[in-house]
């Protein structure tokens, strides 16, 4: 496909919160005050060099950052291509990357006096990372979980009632991510002068793709500071799973204007994109509204949301970032998949070969990784987003390798 | 150009009452119900008929409305259908406005300009799509106006003064005032601060003022009347037709009834209303 590429892919989103056709604020009108003064708080905030200040001491101290880019010997050697780094977001405090992006938004809530805070979560991560900072800074947090969620992620809704966060489950639709994010948004729209909506991946309507965006932006600043300390130069590709896809947005947008960073986002393929039952927006989905923004979504013919798939709870929703969309048709990012069976082989292999329990999520991002990395050169070097552990996940892998069996 | 939303309202005002303005599911929970819903509407007391369209992820909507949703999907509802049901709905009625409200993406993926065409042709009067606000003009508003229907905004308590003419501006046909910050069918509204925020809205336009969301019984709606040119009720109705369905879902004998007693006894307080003003 031919594209007239931008001079540059870092600029968007507009004023109007677009990045191409994609984005906007497609909300009802209850919302759109609200929606108008975060953007006004998150500018203000962006241009208050305290804010900046007080988010990278938490950062250092409390989420433990600069989180490690880690030189996987064992994988590199076995596949005898490409040197293979991870960078070790599974290493901050609550397990995930979710909480670069929960620390800016609950400061910013607080800056606006925000008193309480609501969240949607999928694998848990985000809520998990919700319901820690609220802690920190004292403020209620009610997270909303699909009901299917809430069985398969156990351990993460134990860990936020422990933290204190009040988790609902959400029996409506599928019961399962979009499904929670619907019952955010009414709970919004329903409490509108205290709460301030945790989004937690980049979507939604403007301002949070880009706000959730800039505060991912630590993990691909750090990549390339620690990337030209250990080779002295910029890597040669990035692969980061994508459901929503803030840690793979997170990574690749430091990088979208470096032409020579090949960069693949790897969506959850499920069965199958063939079958139907998968999670992948872009491969088998097409541009419509959902979630305040426009993206491509999963869908029948008449434009009702189709349920996603995928054995991994964080990337089980049938949209993605507005700004993944853009650079998808701009050819700037390369969209793969994997599915079910290839994403707990290399949750397997990576656990046994390096010694890291990778959660579900990047685990479909090391199952390409292991496709591209024999093809490249032995002084390729390839990151890919370790964007969270595994622990969680421990009992799905168990119950759906004992399901093979028979 | 005036369509039959504006006559509606412009003869009511002659009677010195305001409207009744009904909603409820297209193919809810079947095509033909809904169809004979709709028809027992008018002759109920309904002045206006808004009618849903089905959608998967219906974010401003309660638990009755969001069910509503998906037992007409179950029911095998589609755009095309609710088209239908509008065509086979004017061949007996050509005076009672028909307002389809919904959600975008439905009509995004129908295609914008082939939705306008059949919908004006079908025999609609206005839309209601309660994701895009005026920051979304361009997307159906603008083209809407422009194929002669109305565009009916949503203003709510969160709209202030600041805002309330970018939210007036390219509405027609009514302004739908959203009485309470929540979703439809949740929260009571306060029959006190609706007529300030009425009065409030009446300042900016000209335009009549419909109040909808959490009106449930006729003493509420005879309360409303008093102040708005009109009584949105929803899931009020919508919980009356899922109460006359068999165990397993399906229309019963009894379900164009029991929408079309509702609305006859809400009809009765809304048109008790100016009564009682007067006196």
């Amino acid at each position: 496909m031919n594209v007239l590429q931008p001079n540059s892919f870092r600029t968007g989103p507009d004023e109007r919160g677009h990045f191409g056709i994609y984005g906007g604020r497609f909300v009802a009108e209850t919302l759109m005050p609200l929606i108008l003064d975060l953007e006004k708080a998150y500018a203000a905030a962006k241009a208050d060099p305290k804010y900046r200040q007080e988010m990278d001491g938490h950062l250092a101290n409390y989420v433990g950052r600069p989180s490690a880019l880690y030189y996987a010997e064992r994988l590199t050697r076995k596949f005898g291509g490409a040197k293979i780094y991870f960078k070790r977001e599974d290493l901050n405090h609550t397990g995930a990357h979710k909480v670069n992006n929960v620390l800016g938004q609950i400061m910013l809530a607080l800056r606006m006096g925000k008193t309480r805070i609501i969240a949607e979560t999928g694998a848990g991560m985000h809520g998990v990372a919700t319901a820690t900072l609220c802690a920190k800074f004292g403020l209620p947090c009610i997270v909303y979980m699909g009901a299917v969620d809430v069985e398969r992620q156990q351990p993460n809704v134990l860990r936020m009632k422990m933290l204190g966060a009040e988790v609902r489950a959400v029996e409506s639709g599928s019961r399962t991510l979009k499904d929670a994010m619907n019952e955010a948004l009414r709970d919004w729209v329903t409490n509108v002068s205290d709460t301030f909506y945790c989004i937690g991946t980049v979507a939604g309507p403007h301002p949070y793709p880009a706000m959730v965006r800039d505060f991912q932006c630590v993990i691909g600043n750090e990549t390339r500071e620690q990337m030209m300390a250990l080779e002295g130069r910029l890597p040669d590709s990035l692969i980061a799973c994508i459901g929503g896809g803030s840690n793979a947005m997170g990574l690749f947008h430091p990088f979208l204007d470096d032409r020579s960073v090949e960069i693949y986002g790897v969506e959850a393929a499920g069965h199958g994109v063939a079958t139907g039952q998968h999670a992948a927006s872009i491969a088998g989905g097409r541009p419509g509204v959902l979630h305040g923004n426009r993206t491509y979504l999963l869908m029948d013919a008449d434009g009702q949301i189709e349920e996603a798939h995928s054995i991994s709870a964080g990337l089980d929703y049938p949209g993605i970032g507005p700004e993944h969309s853009w650079l998808k048709d701009m050819g700037r990012v390369q969209f793969l998949s994997a599915t079910d069976d290839e994403a707990v082989a290399a949750f397997q292999l990576c656990s046994q070969l390096e010694g890291i329990i990778p959660a579900l999520e990047p685990a479909h991002a090391l199952a390409r990784v292991f496709d591209l990395a024999p093809q490249k050169p032995k002084d390729h070097l390839m990151v890919v987003n370790l964007s969270g552990r595994g622990d969680k996940d421990l009992a799905s892998v168990e119950a759906y390798l004992e399901g093979k069996k028979k | 150009m005036t369509t039959r939303i504006d006559r509606r309202f412009a003869a009511l005002k002659e009677e010195g009452r305001a409207a009744l303005v009904t909603f409820t599911m297209a193919g809810d929970p079947d095509y033909a119900t809904s169809l004979a819903v709709a028809k027992a509407l008018p002759k109920a007391g309904a002045d206006v008929i808004e009618l849903g369209m089905p959608f998967t992820d219906p974010m401003a909507d309660g638990p009755a409305i969001q069910a509503a949703g998906v037992r007409a999907l179950r029911g095998g509802q589609t755009m095309i259908k609710t088209l239908e049901l509008v065509r086979e709905f004017r061949k007996g009625d050509d005076a009672t406005p028909i307002v389809l409200m919904g959600y975008y993406n439905p009509i995004y993926i129908y295609g914008v300009d082939k939705f306008l065409v059949d919908a004006k042709a079908a025999g609609v009067d206005g839309l209601i799509v309660v994701d895009l606000p005026p920051e979304e003009d361009e997307e159906l508003c603008l083209p809407a106006l422009r194929a002669g229907l109305n565009f009916i905004r949503l203003a709510t308590p969160t709209t202030d003064d600041k805002r309330l003419p970018a939210v007036l501006n390219n509405t027609s046909g009514f302004v739908y005032y959203v009485s309470i910050t929540g979703i439809t069918g949740s929260a009571a509204p306060d029959a006190g601060k609706v007529g300030a925020a009425v009065t409030r809205i009446k300042r900016h336009t000209k335009l009549p003022v419909a109040v909808g969301f959490g009106v449930r019984s006729a003493e509420q709606a005879r309360g409303i009347a008093t102040g708005a040119d009109g009584v949105v009720v929803g899931s009020a109705l919508v919980d009356a037709l899922r109460q006359s369905l068999d165990a397993s879902g399906k229309a019963t004998a009894g379900t164009v009834k029991a929408v079309a007693d509702l609305v006859a006894h809400l009809a009765q307080g809304v048109r008790a209303a100016r009564r009682v003003a007067a006196e």
